[in-house]
């Protein structure tokens, strides 16, 4: 029975609905995902959802030796695992005051641009994925998978190299390895052209991703975005340059920037970026060699390492963006606090549920893909 | 620059130029798995014969995939150090990290360029025990990420030791090694990968993994506290214990083995020695059980088992025939080795808890062993080998041929004798160098000059003394002679020593590994000596037992026969150390705890 003052109530009209946004669309990364607000096919609202990726790095790490953690950082940033490798190892080497051999240093350049390479060919093959054009992505993987192939021959792994350690790198670089890293630099140059002709010049991306996701250089530094999606809007701000590492300074290399801050410029700036790469490494492979020396300066043993208390914060740009470490220790075996500074997720959060709103459905997949995000380096 | 400009407006017909890729090959992977790179990590081999089950692989494995199996009919040897454990590897939590190589003592562990496997169900919850040397499969491939020398995570050089200059010990009796300052020694005590190998190998099993982890987090009262857990002689075995753990350590399968015995040193000399006697007292029970014990001897193993037994509130009275405490470890070891205060030191730990010692004592002549039968629960005879054997060669009974113990009691006592201008020691094992370099001191001391020679009867490939006492010795201008057999002492017609007559050895032992050298006449030497010191060997005078006990006593080869806890035939009677189980310190502290448990238990249910 109703009761006697029932009335009922009239809802206006609305084509308001919410969607969920992933993990299951081919756009966007593993389990992230989106829970969209629309109006029509219109973006009123979007909220970043990390699912069940959470794995806990940066607890998991104050329970593991120091050396254990090289082994788990990688984990982080799956495309690009290799700074997060070097991130770590700078930040503890400053702390324990090590002196990282020079020769380290070269092998160390040269496995964060072959990783970069690797990575941007992983991030706008998946950003043509989005926009429909799958031969662009079949090719960006297949190429990455030759990248890999070198840094299997270099490291021993494939994907998770876990080749740098506090002090240096583990091994020695196999004989003959720089030959085939340069053969294979000339197969990705060639390749170049085709890419551009397939994706980069193509009209249909060129028209679906210009003013797609734009934001000012304003924004973008409010935001907290780094890296090419920073240099998009403009701003030629690079670690590698601004603040350098390893022997960054003694290389030459362009800091490509682009004006539309929008999913184009992004992947502009990534196109140039792998020119910019292929050129510091040809610079390592032709320096290597005449650099000689140890490539580990010596640390103690691993089960009983009490690294100095401090605490420091090392940054490296990683192909999403700035990569910091912020490592505590209190003179323990063990890491009392890590702190990962992820460029991923201040991209994938703030700026995408801001630059999201307004946009239209189809453009949430490319607008999340130009901006490069890594969901694991979002939720550590 | 940007290569492609932001204004570029595209093509729409540049993505059909790539229509010139139907006519490329097509790129396909092989069905058969593709060669994996040459330092590639994939699945483990193990080499057995190489691998001791030191575990260190388990303790780095950031995944904790590792577990330890034991494999039955695999060599076990605590003394060698040797475990019949292998690692065993859950391949559900690996993550091919390769830490477990890098950081394996032996170097048996690596990775193989094997990457494919197929689980069955039934596999999804078992480990994988590491074989050798086909892998996983059974079949057969190249190692991939293998151990190399500038990867090697393991540090296998010893901290140096600080030593006195041959030239500035040679005339004096003060301690040679200066031990570790604190920077060295948490230096080499973060070395320990805490296997665990030492604490099996030690007579006394000593807690040296703990005792090392607290030296390298700075706490070495934590230290010495670990260390008064099994050994209550720790300055003696910090300098001059025989470190069979140092001969087990896993490090030293490839490099330096870890300097327990100077770490052990260390700890010992960082503290005080009054906070030393408050951290030994430590669970010493506040009652008196009424029991009283007697004790023969106040060397390590009698003290050893008055530290146990005092602490457990008995009545405990050290019966001691000399006029200082310490047996052997004060009247066998020459200063420079062991400083007589640090002796003290430890004795006066076990005095300190109640121990009575009662000096100039000789049991058997002063008090006899009935007395003791009646008056105390429990007699423990702990009197050590206290007298030298003879070669018994020809003109061995001149009164100018010494014994080295005998010899080395009276350097000691400081009792006043002639040094020879030039002398002879027979002998190759520890006690021949004490009193070699002994003498040589006394040499240089009165004369001048060393005219020492030790004749020994083993090669130097199989000599008994240490390697560093035979390094010291001819540092100090004492010439080692190997593979010399005693023939004869020589008299000139006044009945003047005037030397010894050695020949070559060809062989010590017979086919059935009896001790019966042989010799070579042809192969004969006359060393010129005063005196010749014979250091072959010591054995114990058991004549305090009087005629009446020993008849009573059941004996094994002239020594008395003892049961798993120390006791002999009669049951007030226990016997413990050297006389037991030949000259060792570390032994003996062993041996006296065990008496001391044996004796516990016994008094727990005599009426």
């Amino acid at each position: 029975m109703r009761p006697e003052n029932y009335q009922a109530k009239n809802h206006p009209p609305s084509h308001e609905f919410e969607l969920n946004f992933g993990p299951n669309h081919p756009g966007i990364e593993g389990n992230y995902a989106f829970k969209v607000k629309l109006n029509g096919d219109t973006v009123l609202s979007a909220r970043a959802d990390g699912g069940y990726l959470h794995r806990g790095f940066e607890k998991l790490m104050e329970g593991r030796l120091w050396i254990q953690n090289i082994a788990l950082v990688p984990r982080i940033c799956v495309p690009d695992p290799v700074p997060m490798e070097v991130c770590y190892s700078l930040a503890i080497e400053e702390l324990g005051g090590l002196e990282v051999p020079e020769r380290a240093q070269w092998i160390r350049v040269m496995q964060l641009e072959m990783s970069r390479l690797a990575a941007h060919l992983f991030a706008f093959g998946g950003h043509a994925a989005t926009t429909g054009m799958y031969t662009t992505m079949f090719w960006g993987v297949a190429d990455r998978d030759l990248i890999l192939d070198r840094f299997e021959e270099l490291t021993g792994g494939r994907v998770y190299s876990i080749y740098n350690i506090p002090g240096g790198v583990r091994r020695e670089v196999p004989d003959g390895f720089l030959e085939r890293m340069s053969s294979l630099l000339d197969y990705l140059e060639s390749r170049l052209p085709d890419y551009d002709n397939l994706f980069f010049r193509n009209q249909v991306f060129i028209k679906r991703a210009r003013d797609v996701g734009a934001m000012t250089q304003e924004q973008a530094l409010k935001w907290g975005v780094t890296g090419p999606n920073l240099r998009a809007t403009g701003l030629a701000f690079d670690v590698r340059r601004d603040d350098p590492y390893l022997v960054y300074d003694q290389l030459d290399f362009e800091i490509p920037t682009e004006p539309g801050g929008d999913a184009l410029s992004r992947n502009l700036v990534r196109r140039s970026e792998l020119k910019q790469s292929i050129r510091i490494l040809r610079q390592v492979i032709e320096r290597l060699p005449s650099i000689r020396g140890p490539i580990r300066c010596p640390i103690p043993n691993p089960l009983a390492w009490n690294v100095p208390a401090g605490e420091s914060y090392t940054r490296v740009e990683s192909s999403k963006g700035e990569l910091a470490y912020y490592v505590v220790s209190t003179g323990g075996d063990k890491p009392y606090r890590v702190h990962v500074r992820g460029p991923s997720s201040m991209h994938a959060v703030q700026v995408l549920e801001n630059l999201a709103v307004g946009s239209r459905l189809e453009d949430v997949a490319q607008i999340m893909f130009s901006l490069d995000a890594c969901p694991p380096e979002v939720d550590r | 620059m940007p290569d492609i400009p932001y204004k570029d407006k595209g093509s729409i017909l540049g993505p059909l130029k790539t229509l010139g890729f139907f006519a490329r090959r097509p790129v396909t992977e092989p069905f058969e798995p593709r060669p994996a790179a040459d330092s590639y990590r994939g699945f483990h081999v193990n080499d057995w014969e190489k691998c001791i089950g030191c575990s260190t692989c388990q303790k780095v494995c950031d995944n904790a995939a590792i577990t330890m199996v034991k494999i039955p009919g695999l060599p076990e040897d605590p003394v060698l150090g040797v475990r019949n454990e292998r690692p065993a590897i859950d391949y559900g939590r690996c993550c091919w990290c390769g830490l477990c190589v890098d950081i394996c003592p032996t170097g048996s562990i690596s990775l193989t360029t094997e990457y494919v496997h197929v689980c069955r169900e039934n596999e999804l919850d078992s480990y994988f025990v590491l074989p050798d040397p086909n892998g996983i499969h059974g079949k057969h491939f190249d190692k991939g990420w293998d151990k190399t020398a500038d990867a090697d995570l393991v540090d296998l050089h010893q901290q140096p030791m600080g030593e006195v200059e041959p030239q500035q010990r040679d005339d004096n009796f003060d301690e040679i090694v200066h031990g570790f300052t604190s920077q060295q020694a948490i230096i080499e005590a973060s070395r320990c990968v805490q296997c665990g190998m030492c604490h099996e190998s030690c007579p006394t099993h000593m807690n040296a993994p703990e005792y090392i982890r607290a030296i390298w987090e700075g706490n070495a009262e934590e230290a010495v506290r670990q260390i008064y857990r099994s050994n209550p002689f720790s300055h003696v075995c910090g300098r001059v214990c025989t470190r069979r753990c140092e001969t087990a350590c896993s490090i030293g399968r490839r490099g330096d083995p870890v300097a327990i015995r100077w770490l052990k040193r260390y700890a010992m000399d960082a503290v005080s020695d009054e906070r030393i006697r408050e951290i030994a007292a430590e669970g010493k029970v506040d009652y008196i059980s009424g029991k009283k014990i007697a004790i023969i001897g106040a060397g390590p193993a009698g003290l050893t088992a008055a530290y146990d037994l005092v602490k457990k509130g008995h009545d405990v009275t050290v019966f001691e025939a000399l006029d200082k405490p310490g047996g052997m470890t004060r009247y066998g070891i020459p200063e420079y080795r062991l400083p007589y205060d640090r002796l003290d030191a430890d004795v006066e730990v076990i005095t300190s808890l109640g121990v009575t010692i009662q000096y100039n004592t000789r049991i058997g002549r002063d008090i006899g062993m009935d007395v003791l039968e009646r008056d105390y629960d429990a007699v423990v005879v702990a009197i050590g080998l206290q007298q030298g054997r003879s070669t018994r060669i020809p003109g061995s009974d001149h009164k100018q041929v010494r014994k080295a113990v005998k010899l080395l009691r009276k350097i000691t006592q400081g009792k006043p004798f002639k040094v020879p201008r030039t002398a002879v020691v027979i002998g190759g094992g520890n006690v021949a160098m004490d009193i070699a370099r002994s003498l040589a001191r006394l040499q240089k001391q009165q004369y001048g000059e060393v005219r020492m020679t030790v004749a020994a009867l083993e090669d130097f490939d199989h000599f008994l003394a240490d390697p560093e006492e035979v390094t010291e010795a001819r540092e100090e201008g004492v010439v080692i002679l190997d593979s010399r057999g005693p023939k004869q002492c020589l008299v000139d017609e006044n009945g003047k020593l005037i030397g010894l007559a050695t020949l070559g050895v060809v062989s010590i032992f017979d086919q059935d590994g009896r001790f019966a050298p042989r010799y070579d006449d042809s192969d004969e030497q006359v060393h010129q000596a005063d005196m010749v010191i014979e250091s072959i060997g010591q054995m114990t005078d058991v004549s305090l037992f009087g005629d009446e006990l020993t008849e009573r006593l059941e004996w094994n080869r002239g020594r008395l026969r003892v049961d798993e806890n120390g006791r002999t035939s009669e049951p007030w009677l226990w016997s413990a150390g050297d006389m037991v189980f030949g000259p060792d310190v570390v032994h003996a502290v062993a041996d006296g705890h065990r008496v001391a448990a044996g004796i516990e238990e016994y008094l727990g249910v005599k009426q």
